[in-house]
């Protein structure tokens, strides 16, 4: 009976669908598909991995018959290229994977940014390096803001820390991929992909579809032959070409997006993305009883990074603390945004590994006690 | 026709799904032949508006300066994989793809397979001339066994180096290929037959059955460091035992003109 198994289920998460905008209780990876098929996705191709395996589970069922197309490819890197494919004919389109497919995934992500074909790429992070565990991790951050692939090139990372912004965020990467022509990829983790929360989900129909003059849907008569390539031989044609990317990635930094909590007064500010985010609002909220003032910088968008709020935090502040599920990646990036101006700490658990509150929090402590006495 | 300058019929010209572009292709190549069949059958059919191509890493990687219809550019090996992504979300278009030895049956025989096991009602190329041309006449995996190229400068040694893989007759087994042909260019007939089964095989395109797969064997004088008379004479003689010309799969009923 795996059929009406699937439809009770279905019945039980969805209840009406589409017409509406409606509030209910869904694991982040379900509201995430939900939402990309709500924004007007076309098509979607993937792979089983876990753990964002609901995502081509959920789509598979409900993509088909509202319009979207829906293929388990045989592996990521032939998944890349239906993305490829697919985006060149002027559909939209989303890919999602967790982090060893994601990998398998660059070259095609590369070529992908070089003919600026717009989709949005999901990477529901796991602890690595190598095949690593299926736990949560952000230990992709490097690979999804400096590049990933070959080449110079780089795309908008947006980085949830909720369900709901697991399932607004495809509103907003479909937009700006589209806008741009910068592939958007959502950088998640396990933890929000698995987890259930109340999330409120857009109407159907509010994302308007952009015309795309460049795109391969047949050749008539009245224009030229468009052709969708990354190939410019010339070096000089591929300077220029470099050159006009390059400008549209000066051009995006103005869609920077970042949450400020208690900057103003604080002495001590936790920077941190994603679900590290989260457990720093506590850790903050934590540091504030015992009459450490702390704040919090949360960058929403990793790409563009919010470097110049950092600057200028960094005038009234002490010190910082960045934390991470990692060994320390975006800590760069804050430190080049600080430039030596305050000492920048980092507390990071590793290989699936989430921190706890209280550990962060007694990093923070001892910053406070002793390290910055005599920074 | 009639010329009016000077009343001479026009038996042969330039169709318009070609562009001005002067091909990159060594004298005496197969490739600017079976480029000017498909797009002859392309006006021909009077499909431009409705055909997408897409040419993946290899010598064909700039078909889309010369091939004057939408095409897309893929990665190698990745050909199939691209032109999946089109033909779903354009299924009323025709997608076919132009790849060569290399592409489609080392470093792409994973998406061959399984474009061809999903039944991808697309048209697959695949030129085979037993070397990888545009890097220089490295060995294929098409390349015939004791053949010379820049990786197997002894002759390829079937016992290192695997032997020359047939696999046209390998994806006509699977169930999604429709129509299954090799064919060639080394003679007029031979270009004559290779246009057919290109028309036949948009033809079937529209019914909407599967896919259709085309191996065409070319020569490589450059790769086979021979003149363009020469190489199509070793073509005969030591491509064809390898992979015979003719038709490995076709549907039932057979087609009329098959």
């Amino acid at each position: 009976m795996p059929d009406e198994f699937t439809h009770n289920i279905t019945q039980k998460i969805m209840g009406s669908i589409e017409g509406n905008s409606e509030t209910k209780l869904m694991k982040g990876n379900e509201a995430l598909a939900e939402a990309a098929l709500r924004a007007g996705m076309q098509a979607y191709f993937g792979y089983p991995i876990t753990p964002q395996s609901e995502i081509l589970e959920y789509l598979i069922i409900h993509g088909p018959k509202r319009g979207s197309v829906v293929l388990q490819a045989e592996s990521e890197v032939a998944a890349i290229n239906m993305v490829y494919g697919a985006a060149g004919a002027g559909a939209r389109v989303m890919i999602s994977s967790s982090s060893p497919g994601i990998s398998l995934m660059q070259e095609g992500i590369s070529y992908i940014a070089a003919a600026e074909l717009p989709c949005v790429i999901v990477n529901i992070q796991r602890g690595g390096p190598g095949l690593g565990t299926i736990q949560p991790a952000q230990a992709d951050y490097f690979q999804a803001v400096k590049g990933g692939g070959h080449g110079d090139y780089r795309l908008i990372v947006l980085a949830p820390n909720s369900v709901q912004e697991m399932a607004d965020f495809m509103f907003d990467g479909f937009r700006l991929t589209e806008q741009y022509r910068i592939p958007v990829m959502i950088l998640s983790d396990g933890a929000l992909g698995q987890m259930m929360e109340k999330v409120t989900l857009a109407p159907a129909g509010s994302l308007p579809h952009s015309a795309k003059p460049w795109a391969t849907v047949g050749k008539p008569p009245t224009r030229e032959h468009n052709f969708i390539t990354s190939l410019h031989i010339e070096p000089e044609r591929m300077e220029e070409i470099n050159i006009h990317l390059q400008k549209k990635y000066q051009d995006v930094q103005k869609e920077v997006k970042f949450e400020l909590h208690n900057t103003d007064d604080a002495d001590i500010v936790l920077v941190a993305f994603g679900l590290s985010a989260r457990i720093c609002e506590k850790v903050m909220d934590l540091a504030r009883e015992k009459g450490i003032r702390a704040g919090l910088i949360r960058p929403i968008t990793l790409y563009p990074f919010p470097s110049e709020i950092i600057a200028q935090i960094a005038e009234t502040a002490a010190a910082f603390l960045t934390v991470e599920m990692n060994a320390g990646q975006m800590v760069e990036d804050v430190r080049l945004a600080v430039n030596g101006r305050k000492p920048v700490f980092f507390k990071g658990r590793m290989g699936g590994m989430i921190p706890t509150p209280e550990e962060v929090l007694a990093e923070l402590e001892s910053i406070v006690e002793h390290k910055l006495m005599h920074a | 026709m009639e010329n009016s300058l000077n009343g001479l019929e026009v038996v042969y010209e330039k169709v318009e799904t070609l562009t001005d572009a002067p091909m990159h292709y060594c004298p005496g190549c197969g490739h600017g032949v079976v480029h000017r069949v498909i797009m002859e059958v392309i006006q021909e059919m009077g499909i431009t508006e409705d055909t997408i191509g897409v040419a993946p890493v290899g010598c064909s990687v700039f078909a889309y300066n010369y091939m004057n219809i939408d095409m897309q550019e893929a990665a190698h090996g990745r050909a199939t994989a691209a032109a999946t992504g089109v033909k779903r979300v354009l299924p009323e278009k025709y997608v076919f793809t132009y790849q060569g030895d290399g592409d489609l049956a080392a470093i792409g025989t994973g998406e061959t397979i399984h474009t061809v096991n999903r039944g991808e009602n697309i048209l697959m190329v695949f030129v085979n001339n037993g070397v990888y041309g545009m890097t220089g006449g490295q060995m294929a995996p098409t390349t015939l066994a004791g053949m010379k190229t820049t990786t197997s400068p002894f002759g390829r040694d079937t016992a290192t180096m695997g032997s020359p893989l047939r696999i046209t007759e390998l994806i006509a087994h699977l169930p999604g290929a429709y129509y299954v042909t090799r064919q060639s260019v080394h003679s007029a007939p031979a270009v004559r037959k290779l246009k057919k089964a290109i028309q036949q095989s948009f033809e079937y395109q529209k019914l909407k059955q599967g896919t259709c797969f085309i191996e065409v064997v070319a020569n490589c004088p450059s790769g086979w460091k021979m003149t363009p008379v020469e190489s199509n004479k070793w073509l005969v003689e030591n491509m064809f035992p390898m992979y015979p010309p003719g038709d490995i799969k076709v549907p039932k009923p057979p087609a009329a003109n098959n």
